[in-house]
């Protein structure tokens, strides 16, 4: 029983991860009309910002400063992709958007390959954060769990932001209909903007997140962002909260698999996307595209 | 959909006269290279991938939709080739046929699946699935995993042609190349063609004229997927192994990349791309991981700045369709 809690912990972790770059794919879907193929890289620059931030000598940052410095940093570095390549998509076929973005997620990708090769790079956990708790039933690292109970707050965060403030219903409405409100004086373009720094600020905290547990690798994010894809396909890109909640529970069944039939694990979540597809093609959230 | 190429006339007989012309130089060319003293295995190799990459644009160009999963029908006929050449040591042609037999079956399953969602689904789709096969091919005993099936035996096509001779093997290469590229312009200028390109161009108008769109899609998807195995089957023979590489989602993205830099939705464009990308990572071999700089590089200056791709350009200057 103690491996499958184990697995289940694990899963629930990795669903964090899907869940924080599915949430930004969506938002940012929502916004520019592109699917962002570069989260993965954006995610890997995050845990790579981090790194930086602690083994260079003259700064020495560690963790907690991190998590707020590295998205930060990242989404600059997102709002000036925007400025200077994205927007200039406007009004052409999603399909430019997927390639723009592809190659971006190649560049970064390739310069950190070159400067870092490919091994994993170590981050320790803080300080604070090490050990463990016993629960009795299971033994929970106290860093894992952190990293479970964070996202789920900064992904109801998300939520809230978007569906329940005023800024969210401008964002919303923007998303309905750009014209109509760039006519009320709101300045559509900059929302635009800072939506992606959004998005692409929540992929480089899901990357100082997962720092310490994956080691930082230049393609850590590579095969992620396949996966993340199938989980929008699933979850369809029409609700946040749906996003949240099919990160999570994919996470979870990929845990399961793990226990019960470890060769699968890989697999599952595209084989679920599979048969999502046959039976509802619309996504389980989704509207029609 | 319209912005993809708005250059496609219809087939005049001017036009056809023109891509003929042109179709008969290229032919020529690439028939003269053994006497030229070019690498032939280069050629080889670019005219393997400049078939995927027409494969390939059949799809995008012409039906609109984004696969980005077409190295799982390279992968997949490769693996089945190199299984039936060297395990049951079937002859050339046999094994051609099986590897196109495997991508026909795969493009059926797969087509079927993500032909169910529109535009930038279905691109997700297809890499998800190719994920999928990659990992199930990364396990599978057949495909030796990570070593791949190696020391493929070339034999003689139809018990006459010692496909071990270089220059043989090229002319065998060269022959199904063109025809496999005359097969793609065929399609693209017959009647399915034409309602594939109204689909592309309004799909809610090609449905209230009565056209089954999702079949023509999905007819187009088969057709792509099976040209594109038969690219796969015939690489085989150039690289005499089958690895995971060709499966690997960096094909999928370079096979659009050919397909971009030559010209969306253009007839020779995919072969021009296909042959830029493959000299540039020869002549760029020494310097690692920068190719994959230098790659993510040419997709945003051709998505920013030359979205027409070199053929398109060319043909649109001329104002003519190439």
């Amino acid at each position: 029983m103690q491996a499958l809690y184990a697995q289940l912990l694990v899963g629930l972790i990795n669903g964090s991860f899907y869940a924080l770059l599915s949430l930004g794919l969506a938002v940012i879907f929502g916004m520019l009309n592109i699917i962002n193929f570069a989260h993965g890289a954006l995610y890997m620059m995050g845990a790579f910002v981090a790194y930086f931030l602690l083994n260079n000598d003259y700064l020495s940052i560690g963790y907690w400063p991190a998590l707020i410095v590295a998205p930060i940093v990242v989404g600059i570095f997102g709002m000036i992709l925007e400025r200077t390549m994205l927007q200039w998509l406007t009004g052409l076929d999603h399909l430019y958007g997927l390639l723009l973005t592809f190659g971006i997620a190649l560049i970064v990708q390739g310069v950190f390959q070159n400067y870092f090769g490919s091994s994993g790079l170590p981050y320790a956990i803080p300080d604070q954060l090490k050990g463990g708790m016993n629960l009795g039933f299971m033994f929970l690292p106290v860093y894992r769990g952190w990293v479970v109970v964070f996202s789920l707050i900064v992904c109801i965060a998300t939520w809230f932001l978007i569906e329940k403030t005023r800024l969210g219903a401008y964002l919303r409405a923007a998303t309905e209909n750009p014209t109509l409100v760039r006519a009320f004086g709101i300045n559509v373009p900059r929302m635009i903007t800072l939506t992606y720094g959004l998005g692409v600020g929540l992929a480089a905290l899901a990357g100082v997140l997962s720092a310490p547990i994956n080691q930082v690798r230049p393609l850590m994010g590579a095969d992620l962002i396949i996966v993340v894809f199938a989980v929008v396909v699933i979850g369809g890109m029409g609700s946040i909260m749906g996003s949240i909640i099919t990160g999570f529970a994919l996470g979870v069944i990929e845990g399961l698999t793990k226990y019960f039939y470890p060769e699968a694990s890989n697999t599952v979540v595209f084989v679920l996307m599979v048969l999502v597809l046959l039976v509802k093609p619309t996504g389980l959230t989704g509207r029609a595209a | 959909m319209t912005v993809l190429t708005d250059d496609t006339l219809p087939a005049t007989p001017r036009a056809v006269r023109d891509e003929m012309i042109v179709f008969a130089v290229m032919a020529l060319l690439l028939a003269a290279v053994p006497f030229s003293g070019l690498y032939p295995f280069f050629v080889m190799q670019a005219l393997c991938f400049a078939l995927l990459a027409c494969a390939f644009n059949l799809l995008i160009g012409y039906g609109g939709l984004l696969s980005f999963g077409h190295a799982m029908f390279l992968g997949t006929a490769g693996y089945c080739s190199a299984h039936a050449l060297k395990v049951w040591a079937l002859p050339p042609e046999l094994g051609i046929l099986v590897g196109i037999a495997g991508a026909f079956v795969l493009s059926i399953v797969t087509g079927y699946i993500s032909i169910r969602r529109q535009g930038i689904y279905f691109s997700m789709i297809t890499l998800a699935l190719s994920q999928l096969l990659y990992f199930i091919y990364l396990q599978a005993p057949f495909t030796h995993g990570e070593d791949g099936i190696q020391g493929i035996p070339q034999g003689h096509m139809f018990g006459v042609f010692d496909l071990s001779k270089p220059t043989v093997l090229y002319y065998v290469v060269l022959v199904g190349f063109l025809a496999g590229f005359l097969l793609i312009y065929r399609i693209i200028n017959s009647p399915f063609g034409e309602v594939l390109k109204s689909i592309r161009e309004n799909e809610q108008r090609a449905i209230s004229l009565g056209y089954r769109t999702d079949q023509y899609k999905f007819l187009a998807f088969v057709l792509s997927g099976t040209l594109a195995g038969f690219a796969g089957a015939l690489k085989v023979f150039v690289a005499q192994n089958a690895s995971l590489t060709d499966v690997h989602w960096s094909m999928s993205g370079e096979v659009v990349l050919m397909t971009l830099v030559g010209g969306l939705g253009t007839i020779f464009g995919p072969v021009v791309g296909a042959f830029a990308i493959i000299a540039m990572q020869q002549y760029l071999a020494g310097f690692g991981q920068w190719v994959t700089v230098i790659q993510g590089s040419i997709f945003v200056i051709c998505v920013l700045t030359f979205r027409r791709g070199v053929v398109g350009e060319i043909a649109h200057y001329f104002r003519r369709s190439l």
